[in-house]
Parts: C-alpha cells; structure tokens; sequence
C-alpha cells in the first residue's frame, strides 16, 4: 500500500535533524536500499537547509513541507515560499572559486549544497510550485519493498 | 548524535576532535570553537572528523572559512578523515582540492608545510 508521510515545520535549523530522521526512517520503511541512505539524508538535509535559509533571508514565518511517498520509488519533495526564481541555477563551484577569499561563506555553504544535492540525488528537479509563490525540491531514489 | 569538541595540543598544533552531527543547526558552534582558537593564537590547526556521522554544506562552509582565516595569518589548516562517506562529500564539492585531507592526526602534522612536523 502506498504511505504518505507530510511533515511542516518552522524554518528554524534545530527542525532540519528531525526532518532528516524522519525522511532516513520513510525511505527505509520503502525499501530504499541500505547503502543509498547516507545519501537520502544528507539530500533531505540539504533540501530543507536550503528552504530554512530562504525563509529565513526573507524574513517568512510560514512552515517549509515536507513530503515523502513510496508509490513505487522514494519521492521526496522539500517546498519552501521564498519569492525568488527557481532553478538548479549554480554549477558546482570550481576548487579554486572555492577557495577564493571574495567568496562569502553565506555563497560558498549555497553553492556547495546545490553540488551535494546534484551529485548525490540521481533523479532531482528543483521547479517553481503550481500554486502560489515558493521552490520545489524534488528528489526521488529507486525503493522496493519486499 | 549532537555536536562534541575537544582540543589537545600536540607539539605546535592544535588538534581540534569533533564528533557527532555538523549541521545547520551545530555549525555555528563549531565555527564559535574554530574562531577561539584563532583568535586565541592557534596557527597550526588539524580538525580530526574521525568521529563525525554526519556533515552538510554549512559544516563545509564553516571548515573554508578557518581555512582561509589561517591562511591569511600565514598558518596552516588540515583535516583528518579517512571514513568513505565523508571523503565522497568532499570529492563531490571539489574541497578535495582544498583541504589538505589525511587519514591520521599523526599524518596530518608530518605533512604540514609550515613545519613543526615529527
């Protein structure tokens, strides 16, 4: 049978461990396989980082959702209300642009959390919500239940 | 598994164990640790990541900023971490190429180019 599990939460960061815990505890119930979860949890974490930054830097009180499904594989989906153009948008930061002293660590911590999220979720999409203002992440891992 | 420090000091460098979770959440407190340390003197510093479980892009955030810190006060910064996990995370952000990574404390120190290793 298929399980929806939701989750909303302040966007404050104490939340983010919880939402990782509860996302590791879903994809293993799925099926998701043993050695991806490090994988799925630093994912989730950095999805709901990311949403907890952006409410945060446009000073929004409104939860971030959380929502997994096992229909078939893992789908994750982190939605956050911040009022900016959504896309992957930054490339993975080149190691010497890493480095550079100019770089804030504010754009340094963003740019590597998109490389964690590229490199880690095979099947991600980042897109505009269909309602209202806000960021969809959406990521989705291969689960099969026995 | 939440945040630990613990510093110790070995010849000229300073050790700086953490363990646990470095999140969003704790980073701040490993950055307040870092600066410490810094401002307090520390040139040569070594953070062992030999007991942390679990790190994200602001841990990583908070590690590029002493490393440039010490940099420009002409010190030295390494990490210790020899768990695949983590290594994966550094390889896949390209920090691989900015840290000095080794797997042992002892490792670390010797192949520190300001000196004072061994």
């Amino acid at each position: 049978m298929m399980a929806t599990v939701k989750l909303s939460f302040s966007p404050a960061p104490v939340h983010v461990r919880t939402a990782r815990l509860v996302g590791v505890a879903v994809a293993r119930r799925a099926g998701v396989r043993e050695d991806l979860l490090d994988e799925v949890r630093l994912a989730i974490g950095e999805a709901c980082t990311r949403a907890v930054a952006l409410h945060r830097q446009y000073g929004l009180p409104d939860p971030v959702y959380v929502e997994m499904s096992d229909s078939g594989a893992y789908t994750v989906r982190v939605v956050d209300r911040a009022p900016i153009e959504a896309s992957i948008g930054l490339a993975a930061l080149p190691p010497d642009e890493l480095a550079k002293e100019s770089l804030s660590e504010d754009a340094l911590t963003t740019g590597v959390g998109f490389a964690l999220l590229a490199g880690f979720v095979e099947d991600l999409q980042v897109r505009p919500v269909d309602e209202g203002v806000g960021t969809e992440v959406r990521m989705v891992w291969p689960a099969g239940r026995a | 598994m939440e945040l630990s420090l613990a510093t110790r000091t070995v010849g000229e460098h300073t050790v700086l164990e953490v363990g646990g979770e470095v999140d969003v959440y704790t980073a701040p407190r490993l950055r307040e640790r870092l600066l410490e340390l810094i401002d307090g003197g520390a040139r040569r510093v070594v953070v062992d990541l030999g007991r942390v479980d679990f790190l994200d892009s602001t841990g990583l955030g908070v590690l590029v900023g002493a490393l440039k810190r010490l940099r420009s006060a002409g010190g030295s910064f390494a990490l210790v971490c020899d768990k695949e996990p983590l290594l994966k995370i550094f390889r896949i952000t390209a920090l691989d190429q900015v840290f000095p990574l080794h797997p042992t404390v002892d490792a670390a120190i010797n192949a520190d180019p300001t000196g004072a290793g061994a």
